[in-house]
């Protein structure tokens, strides 16, 4: 009974708030932020469910699957699912003071809600159709919001955007017309105990990892990211960068975990993990070199999301206990970045408020101005390089100690590589940020924006970093998974 | 006398396969944000054209519903993004004209 509300309340909620919101503007703010906060709850309450009686299958209005939907949470889902609620529940209280004008908040309100409704929805489905409707809803209405900038720029990122999540869309949809055909069921359960190494299994595995590989902005299909993410609005690019981009790793992990097993070889995984090498090396490298702390945080994200992909080689070959120590160290690493880099996203746009510009190189003075958001930025830094006590580093931890134990040195060479280029370019944000420049007077930024960039920072150092142990045996327990 | 190269359902399966592949080339290629937008829509087609083929069970069978449903739900999503995107276009378009 109880998941059942928990269940609905995580995807019902901000539906209903979306849909509240664009009937009564004038209440669009409260609406929204009492239907994240109820996110919040509900992904809560999930997870101690979750917790005490492993994972959950919901049959929604009683239609067993095949012809009604199935939710299905695990672990590994509810975990995801809280860590989307929080983000979006920070980004809700930041963009009340955000924007300006009313009529922004009338066209963000309808359409952020529905982003979180697409996020919950995406990360609870049992089957891969209704994956498919969520991943188009979250593209369509994360299209819509990278647009609200207003700007040519931004408009142009957000044209690019759409047309590369539609384009993986629908590589998704061929992958699962395959699979259809080949099996007759789309039920991800189903799916699993059905799936054979042979040739449309190998075809489908194709098109929907190359779909999701479009949408996760995996190197060498990023160019989108940067512009889209670093043009958008500071809570939207927020929720794109920290939920949206993850939102399609969690599906490539999840059918790599649950349903490619028989298909899956070294072969494929260590062509996945170079990509991510490169990704990591080539995205810190141009973070180094970004003018602009939005493009930083934004090519920041691509090598973050390379190193994620990076686990995979070494999930493959490690078996039991090692593995599921990887598995939980990926997890960490995942939602660690989440909250930091939304953190650092909804600094940047503090001082873009602040200062009328977001250029590294003129940032001197903002310590004196900004000591809360600095102090974020530098927390959200830390998780970024992957430093104790962040989640990120337990990350990197069990990365490294996994490919030691496979004898996989070269992967160990990317993750120092990676990580020092990355206290690189941290250490020269926060140089210029401490810097001395004259007093001048400028618009004052409310207490309510600075506060949920810091918390998150918080979270994501010193939360995830030494609370970081219930991760272990929610991931670890994938014995659920096959009824 | 009639020689059969190919069953309808495998034509359909075909002429689906050609349309997603020369949709997906398109989308890739055409530097235009409109002839982007209509070859996404030709691969769309591609993919319906191909579900709906599958649907198929033979003469005397109705056909399986559920790949009919999933077109019906991929057509709607189609026009929803296509109509979001033709405003964005048209939005830029009105600033250059300005």
């Amino acid at each position: 009974m109880n998941e059942t509300v928990f269940f609905t309340g995580v995807i019902a909620l901000p539906l209903l708030g979306a849909l509240l919101a664009t009937v009564w503007t004038r209440q669009a703010r409260a609406i929204g932020i009492a239907a994240t906060l109820g996110m919040v709850l509900c992904a809560g309450g999930l997870l101690l469910h979750v917790q005490q009686h492993g994972a959950v299958l919901l049959a929604i209005g009683g239609w067993q699957a095949g012809l009604g939907i199935t939710l299905y949470a695990d672990g590994l889902a509810v975990l995801m699912v809280l860590m989307s609620a929080l983000v979006m529940f920070a980004a809700s209280v930041y963009a009340l003071k955000y924007f300006g004008s009313a009529q922004k908040h009338t066209a963000f309100w309808p359409l952020w809600l529905l982003l979180a409704t697409a996020l919950s929805a995406l990360l609870l489905a049992g089957d891969l159709f209704n994956i498919y409707v969520t991943l188009e809803l979250l593209g369509i209405s994360a299209a819509a919001l990278a647009a609200l900038g207003g700007k040519r720029e931004g408009l142009v990122s957000a044209l690019r955007y759409l047309v590369v999540g539609l384009l993986g869309s629908m590589l998704y949809l061929g992958g699962i017309a395959l699979l259809y055909a080949a099996y007759g069921t789309l039920n991800l359960q189903a799916l699993a105990t059905q799936l054979q190494a042979e040739p449309a299994a190998w075809a489908a595995l194709l098109l929907l990892f190359s779909g999701l590989m479009l949408k996760m902005a995996l190197f060498p299909l990023h160019f989108w990211l940067p512009p889209a993410h670093s043009n958008a609005p500071a809570p939207v690019s927020a929720a794109l960068s920290a939920l949206v981009v993850k939102a399609a790793f969690y599906l490539l992990l999840r059918f790599w975990l649950d349903l490619f097993p028989p298909v899956l070889t070294p072969w494929l995984a260590n062509a996945l993990g170079v990509l991510g090498a490169v990704a990591v090396l080539w995205g810190s490298w141009s973070a180094l070199r970004a003018e602009r702390l939005k493009l930083l945080a934004a090519y920041s994200s691509i090598s973050q999301l390379g190193y994620l992909v990076m686990f995979l080689p070494l999930l493959v070959v490690l078996e039991g206990e090692a593995r599921n120590l990887l598995l939980g160290g990926m997890v960490a690493f995942a939602l660690t970045h989440a909250f930091a880099k939304a953190s650092l996203f909804l600094s940047a746009g503090i001082l873009l408020q602040h200062c009328g510009h977001d250029r590294i190189r003129e940032l001197g003075g903002t310590t004196q101005r900004l000591p809360l958001t600095t102090f974020g930025i530098a927390l959200a830094g830390i998780a970024l390089v992957g430093l104790p006590p962040s989640g990120a580093f337990l990350g990197k931890w069990y990365l490294l100690d996994g490919a030691f134990s496979t004898s996989q040195w070269w992967w160990v060479i990317v993750v120092v590589v990676g990580s020092l280029i990355a206290s690189a370019y941290v250490f020269r944000l926060l140089g210029h940020a401490f810097g001395h420049l004259k007093a001048v007077e400028r618009p004052r930024v409310s207490g309510m924006q600075e506060l949920p960039a810091l918390l998150l920072a918080l979270l994501a150092t010193f939360g995830l970093g030494l609370g970081a142990a219930g991760i272990w045996p929610l991931v670890a327990d994938r014995s659920g998974v096959i009824p | 006398m009639t020689i059969n190269l190919l069953t309808t359902q495998e034509l359909y399966v075909l002429s689906g396969v050609f349309l997603f592949t020369i949709g997906l080339w398109g989308t890739w290629l055409h530097a235009h944000y409109v002839r982007k937008i209509i070859s996404l829509n030709v691969m769309g087609a591609g993919v319906f054209l191909i579900l709906i083929a599958l649907a198929y069970r033979g003469k005397d069978l109705l056909p399986d519903p559920l790949p009919h449903a999933l077109v019906l739900t991929g057509i709607v999503v189609a026009v929803s993004a296509t109509a979001l995107a033709l405003v964005i276009i048209r939005r830029l378009e009105d600033e250059r004209d300005e």
